[in-house]
């Protein structure tokens, strides 16, 4: 049956903003999905929270909603669009939970709608783990064996059949308290006997251990035939025991014998027919006991999931997309495969290559943490390379991640021989370089094997890229056949540079002079078996290259390789729409890219797609070969944040042409000294500063400059290892750290604007005119990063006078610095009285997309990084007026009210011990995604902007408030309009008494530091659920441990918490508008009409 | 290590090391897309006289055991890998890859861009090959010794695999016998009588020279043609064979090339393929029910017949049940009026998908339904 005629509509639901687990790959899987379905002509509505997707561009639907994901605003929705179908697998756990939960309410039924892709039973037999274990039984699988035991002689009967490792697990206890993994008879007494006692029916499950067995995922797709196909197997490097988000994977699986490997296939399609998944793609998770092939059935995930993105990419099978097809009536073998235009996609990919994934960790932003990987999951992006084999895959993909100590490296190792045997015994973001290092102190693969568990083969190959480093180390010279193996097992030139102790430039200058250049392969789903359509490309040191020749001059856009915290989603959408504006224009585009989670690796987002690192050498390369290929005008380094932006000199320095801003404009804005030039000549005042490379010379400029300072490594974007500090002591032992993170470059020390408005500005400049896109206000105050901060634009309290000071002060910069495309900066303004127009101060400037630049564009409905990309190629602002890609005259206007909240990963952490780690913001960006609201009055889009974040504001009920002593007179307002609004406040003694001389009534509890009285404490009020709403603002330093006990609490237990007295004020308006109407909603179109 | 080199039919030389044996080989060169199943690849009868290049880029990890084997040895007369693995890791392991193509002689080349053959050979067609390592010929040398091997076309080769002499695969414990086959050994793997066996079939393997008398005197249910190497236009016998047994209405089911026998014995013609197919992630339709088989295939040369409609053979009515969607090539066949069908892949699989498994339980019931016909007869 071909397509279902009698869908003309489908609502397609977001997963909202990235979170750990939840990242861009569902922006990817969504886009795809909605340029499925309009190109079956197919009218599409759109929900999703997140502004920084490229789906929620107005483009890729009919109807747009950047609402917050809940039942009542997807009900309004559906009542007012009418959709005939609702598409929920293509947005995470996050779409599928809000499909079960409108199925709850009868919404479908109500508007005679249905789900497509996945049915609620479905979607329950895949998601509960009883029915789940059930149904593997009945396919004749295996669950983990378990027993339930009441007594210790029940424990001690069960491990006779369980063995030795056990998981102890106690009945109804809350997260997972008295848990363990007992060894022996005397740790089961110990965990066991503690479980009985803490569970309130005295009853505990053993479960048989399955640590350190190998772990594999597959992928599959099913259609309403009944055709099901396997797209790709993963298997992980790390065994089992860590979260395969945080494992390093490799696709296709490596050790597994036809036998075994046909056993999970025969499992994988008996499960999907089982659980019913109708249509589309799942994907389910085994352990196999490597000493006796024992097969366990661990989970399934019945919709598009992170490994479906990994597996596209990896595979070239565009699983949403084909997903899509399937849930609008098409079968697999009436759907052709892109890549090679004559066969269909009802078959299974097979692999010339192997495709590696690292995962990308955040720990350093969160020092309190337990650095542990177990089975939660941590990491915040990955990234993917492919090579002809495992040691080029994988050194590719480690140099990818781009971070310090990422690569293998064969120095003297910092840790002893028998620390690095305990250090690898536990995951940790570096446990694969430790293996790496005690294998070059002699370790065999069997020693390092019986200590990780970690495949022999995999382990082997390591050591095969050991013993290469120790020839090219021992080599007598670099002779070409050296060269090229170490170039087949991964080696970079720096590392090969580092081993002979000669620069990079010196080992590529050789490497070039002896014609030892990679060829580019391509990914094609077939093994070569059928030609290839598609130019997605990968580098190999092997013979034959398969870059086709072109005519139409190129330009090279540089993506902006793995998530990490502070840059992200944002940046993929600039490169995004960098190619469609520039593939319009009449241009090839060439994208490289090394995330596998993005649009941008899409291979039909670019003309070609290079799956890349993004390091000078990896780029080099390619540019080279696509200059041997045709015309190619420059490369685009603007739009993917920071890591490009870094390569630009680089690439300049070797006779590249940067297109739009240049490489010395960028260095004018890095460079404080001659950015402090530009803002002289244009007389402008930046709050005082010094560089210091040293801590003498930082004690004496703070001393000059006054505490509190901000101090910061120079050169790094989302605040990384910035804070303000308010004393020597604390000022020596940031130099002491931040010399560390980045040894070539001073430490920055700004004078700290206290309760300064801070403004970010996004501005488009061609050289003569400025377009100002957007001045967005802080709602949180300078001191919390712009990142972390809510937003809004326009500008709640600016004056007129303002306005136009940063309109000047934007153009002077971007002409001064010399900006050819997007510049973003950060302004503070200081009053001394309310309602005075104010200082203006320049905080930073960055000539490049910045992380806002899809909010912006989303507000004002001005396509930013199209214009950018545009600008770049040599068109003027005029021009884009004139051909409607910019207003025709005068700057960015938001249509309403737009609020962009950040979420943050709190509860994703714990301390070693297993309490929560702080949620207090700072100078340090820590959130991974953000969200949007738009509304007609701040109060409303705030509101939303809060219930898209982090669950709805409360419109009744109880709030806790405890603040530090300078917020509390900010506090009064908000306080008493709560009360107003019928509201009951709690408060600690001080906020207490504070209220109550201000005329504030509240009830006041215990601070937990306090031992003297008994009665309720803040924890206890706010762990019993008794507060709907935590307002607790830090101390500015010294003890915080109330503080944290209060906001730690509120992260675990899920209720908003509020640390700043802005963002109260914020809330109060926006509770205050909720309780007076329900929510109203707006496409995006409509807001732009 | 020592340099090898890989010499084509057209000129073409690429360039490795030289792994498993030193020497020089010939054969028909063909590429293996499987990921997973080398060893059921290297033991499969029908890859007898071919040099096999694996597309996979890392062969061996999984070492070699004494279960997986689907004859008593290894046929191919090369084995062309990118990375062979160091070291072996499986708990069913016994031998390291290296060391059984050593044992069996094998003569093997590493280290080529295995992509690039490939490709060459996807767009060039198969053709003969030559793996030379540790000799001291020039290109020109290699070349000439390449052209004068024996082209696949026209090549003879089942009575290199069959088995000399008759033996029984019987029906496991627990498990009742129902039927009686005779396969004809063609280069049988050794998945085939198992997959029977266990639907309580016994299957008595005949050597390629059995006569029809030897092969009634068991009294057969029906009779099983099995896969093999070689160009199914030289098997004049057996296709003769074939249709004396179609007259008879004995229940016949060809896999591979004795669905190629069985092509002929109706009358269809065989032909090359370009460069064949060969992997395990082959769509094929089956053409009764409009469902999708992912399957296992290993051939070079296919039937041609009518694929829109039914065809009439002097055996009555037939129609391709089968087809590959990637090509739209004839992979299976069935007679209307006689219990007879073939299909082109390998429902055995091993390696492979197990998805089309069922074409057993169809020979069983057609069997089935014969014997209760010639029972209702009598």
């Amino acid at each position: 049956m071909p397509k279902d005629n009698s869908i003309k509509s489908v609502l397609v639901i977001g997963s909202g903003p990235i979170v750990i687990g939840q990242a861009c790959e569902f922006d990817y899987s969504g886009t795809q999905a909605c340029r499925v379905l309009r190109e079956e002509g197919v009218r599409v509505i759109l929900i999703n929270s997140n502004p920084a997707t490229i789906m929620t561009d107005p483009e890729f639907a009919d109807a747009t909603y950047i609402e917050p994901i809940t039942s009542e605003i997807i009900e309004k929705i559906i009542a007012k669009e009418r959709p005939d179908a609702v598409l929920a697998t293509l947005g995470g756990q996050t779409a599928l939970n809000a499909a079960m939960a409108l199925n709850e309410l009868g919404i479908f039924e109500k508007y005679g709608t249905k789900l497509i892709g996945a049915d609620i039973p479905a979607i329950k037999r895949g998601e509960d783990r009883d029915i789940f274990k059930k149904i593997v039984e009945k396919v004749g699988g295996e669950s983990a064996r378990s027993v339930i035991c009441h007594t210790l002689e029940d424990c001690y009967g069960a491990v006779e059949t369980l063995n030795y490792p056990v998981v102890v697990r106690p009945s109804f206890t809350m997260g997972g308290l008295g848990s363990g993994i007992a060894f022996n008879r005397e740790e089961l007494d110990l965990i066991a006997g503690a479980g009985l006692r803490h569970s309130p029916t005295s009853e505990v499950l053993l479960e048989e251990s399955i640590l350190g067995w190998k772990e594999y995922e597959l992928e599959v797709m099913r259609d309403h035939k009944d055709n099901v196909v396997i797209v790709c197997s993963i298997e992980n490097v790390d065994p089992m025991g860590v979260h395969t988000g945080d494992s390093i994977t490799v696709a296709p699986a490596l050790t597994l014998t036809d036998v075994e490997y046909q056993k999970l296939r025969d499992l994988s399609i008996d499960i999907i027919r089982e659980v019913g998944v109708a249509t589309g793609g799942c994907n389910i998770q085994f352990a196999v006991n490597p000493t006796d092939g024992r097969i366990i059935v661990i989970e399934m995930n019945p919709r598009v999931s992170r490994s479906s993105a990994l597996a596209s990419k990896a595979t070239g099978f565009p699983i949403a997309k084909i997903a899509t097809k399937l849930a609008i009536g098409y079968s697999l073998d009436e759907i052709q495969n892109d890549i090679t235009q004559s066969t269909p996609a009802s078959f299974e990919p097979t692999l010339d290559y192997i495709v590696v994934k690292v995962p990308r960790f955040a720990f350093e932003k969160f020092p309190e943490a337990d650095p542990r990987l177990t089975t939660t999951m941590k990491s915040v992006g990955e990234a993917m390379a492919i090579g002809r084999s495992f040691p080029e895959a994988l050194q590719k993909a480690l140099r990818s991640v781009e971070k310090k100590g990422t690569s293998f490296s064969w120095g003297s190792p910092l840790l002893t021989r028998s620390e690095l045997e305990a250090a690898v015994c536990i995951p940790t973001e570096f446990r694969l370089q430790q293996v790496q290092q005690l294998m070059t102190l002699g370790a065999s693969v069997e020693e390092v094997h019986s200590l990780t568990k970690i495949d022999p083969w995999f382990l082997s190959q390591i050591e095969l890229i050991n013993s290469m480093a120790n020839e090219i180390r021992n080599s007598s010279d670099l002779s070409s056949e050296l060269l090229s193996r170490a170039k087949r097992y991964g080696f970079s030139d720096i590392q090969i540079g580092e081993l002979r102790q000669v620069s990079e430039e010196e080992v590529r200058g050789v490497r070039h002079r002896l014609g030892i250049i990679p060829v580019y392969k391509t990914v094609d789903t077939c093994a070569a078996e059928f030609e290839a359509h598609t130019p997605y490309h990968y580098s190999a040191y092997d013979l034959e290259n398969e870059v086709n020749a072109r005519t139409k001059p190129a330009v090279i856009i540089l993506g902006s390789g793995p998530n990490r915290i502070g840059q992200g989603v944002e940046f993929d959408y600039s490169c995004v729409h960098a190619a469609f504006a520039l593939k319009a224009a009449g241009y090839e585009t060439i994208m490289i890219n090394c995330n596998p989670e993005t649009v941008s690796t899409d291979y039909d987002t670019s003309d070609r797609l290079y799956f890349e690192p993004l390091t000078l050498e990896d780029v080099l390369e390619v540019i080279h070969a696509e200059t041997l290929a045709g015309p190619v005008l420059g490369v685009i380094a603007q739009l993917g944040g920071q890591t490009p932006l870094g390569l630009a000199r680089g690439l300049k320095d070797a006779g590249v042409t940067i297109l739009g801003t240049s490489p010395d404009a960028i260095d004018l804005a890095e460079d404080r000294g001659q950015f402090g030039s530009v803002l002289d000549a244009a007389h402008l005042i930046a709050p005082k500063y010094g560089m210091a490379h040293s801590y003498e010379e930082a004690l004496t400029i703070a001393h000059e400059i006054s505490y509190p300072v901000l101090v910061r490594p120079s050169f790094v974007l989302g605040g990384r290892g910035m804070e303000i500090v308010y004393d020597d002591e604390s000022l020596k032992g940031f130099i002491e750290r931040a010399t560390q993170i980045t040894p070539n470059h001073p430490v920055l020390i700004d004078r700290f604007l206290d309760d300064a408005i801070e403004i970010d500005v996004d501005a488009l400049y061609d050289g003569e005119e400025l377009f100002l896109a957007g001045v967005m206000e802080h709602i949180e105050e300078a001191g919390i990063h712009s990142g972390d901060s809510a937003c809004v634009l326009p500008s709640a309290s600016l004056n007129a006078e303002m306005l136009n000071n940063i309109r000047e002060a934007t153009l002077k910069i971007a002409s001064g610095v010399g900006v050819r495309g997007l510049i973003n900066i950060q302004f503070a303004i200081t009053r001394t009285n309310p309602g005075e127009t104010g200082t203006l101060f320049v905080l930073e400037a960055n000539p490049r997309a910045s992380r806002t630049v899809p909010f912006v564009s989303k507000a004002t409905g001005n396509p930013l990084a199209k214009a950018a990309a545009l600008i770049s190629m040599g068109q003027n602002i005029n021009e884009l007026r004139q051909s409607g890609v910019l207003p025709k005259v005068g700057d960015g206007v938001a249509h309403g009210i737009s609020v962009k909240e950040a979420v943050l990963p709190w509860n994703r952490f714990r301390r070693v011990d297993g309490t929560g780690v702080d949620s207090v913001l700072g100078p340090e960006m820590r959130s991974t995604g953000e969200v949007m609201g738009i509304a007609d009055t701040f109060g409303e889009a705030y509101a939303k902007s809060q219930s898209a974040a982090f669950g709805a504001l409360p419109k009744s009920g109880n709030v806790f408030l405890s603040l530090s002593e300078r917020d509390k007179e900010g506090s009064v307002e908000p306080a008493r309009e709560l009360v107003e609004l019928g509201f009951t406040l709690y408060t600690t003694s001080g906020t207490h008494d504070y209220l109550l001389k201000a005329g504030v009534a509240s009830t006041l509890v215990r601070k937990n530091s306090d031992e003297t009285s008994t009665g309720l404490s803040a924890v206890d009020i706010i762990a019993n659920g008794t507060v709907q709403l935590v307002i607790n603002t830090p101390l500015g330093r010294g003890t915080r441990h109330d503080g944290w006990l209060i906001r730690t609490a509120s992260v675990q237990r899920s209720i908003p918490i509020i640390t700043t007295i802005a963002g109260f004020k914020a809330a109060v308006a926006g509770i205050s508008e909720i309780t007076k109407n329900a929510f109203s909603i707006k496409s995006v179109q409509e807001w732009s009409a | 290590m020592s340099k090898a080199y890989l010499v084509l039919d057209d000129g073409a030389i690429f360039e490795g090391e030289s792994w498993a044996c030193t020497g020089e080989t010939f054969g028909e060169a063909v590429f293996s897309t499987g990921m997973t199943g080398y060893q059921e690849t290297l033991t499969d009868p029908s890859y007898h006289k071919q040099v096999v290049v694996m597309t996979a880029p890392h062969i061996g990890n999984t070492g070699m055991n004494s279960s997986d084997k689907e004859s008593k040895k290894i046929w191919v007369s090369g084995f062309v890998v990118r990375n062979p693995s160091p070291r072996v890791s499986n708990w069913r392991s016994e031998n390291s890859l290296e060391d059984s193509l050593i044992d069996a002689g094998v003569v093997g080349i590493q280290g080529v861009d295995t992509r690039a053959i490939t490709r060459h050979l996807r767009d060039r067609g198969s053709m003969r090959v030559g793996i030379f390592s540790g000799s001291e010929h020039s290109r020109e040398e290699m070349v000439v010794k390449v052209r004068q091997a024996p082209l696949m076309s026209g090549a003879f080769l089942a009575a290199d695999v069959s088995t000399q002499e008759k033996y029984i695969v019987p029906v496991p414990p627990g498990v009742t016998k129902l039927f009686t086959v005779a396969a004809i050994d063609l280069g049988i793997k050794s998945a085939t009588p198992r997959h029977m066996s266990d639907r309580g079939i016994e299957t008595h393997v005949f050597p390629v020279t059995a006569t029809k008398e030897e092969i009634l005197a068991i009294a057969p249910d029906g009779v099983f043609l099995s896969n093999g190497p070689g160009d199914p236009a030289t098997m004049v016998e057996i296709v003769e064979l074939v249709r004396e047994f179609l007259l008879d209405g004995m229940p016949i089911f060809g896999i591979c090339f004795g669905h190629q026998i069985l092509g002929r014995a109706l009358g269809f013609e065989t032909y090359k393929l370009p460069f064949g197919h060969r992997g395990i992630n082959q769509p094929v339709k089956n053409l009764r029910d409009g469902t999708v088989e992912i399957t296992a295939h290993n051939h070079g040369f296919a039937v041609a017949a009518p694929i829109d409609s039914n065809f009439t053979t002097v055996f009555g009515a037939g129609y391709v049940s089968h087809i590959c969607l990637n090509d739209g090539v004839v992979e299976g066949l069935e007679l209307l009026e006689r219990p007879a069908f073939s299909v082109q892949y390998h429902p055995e699989s091993a390696a492979g998908p197990h998805d089309a498994s069922y074409l057993f339980d169809h020979f069983a019931d057609m069997m089935a339904k014969d014997k209760a016909a010639r029972h209702a007869q009598r």
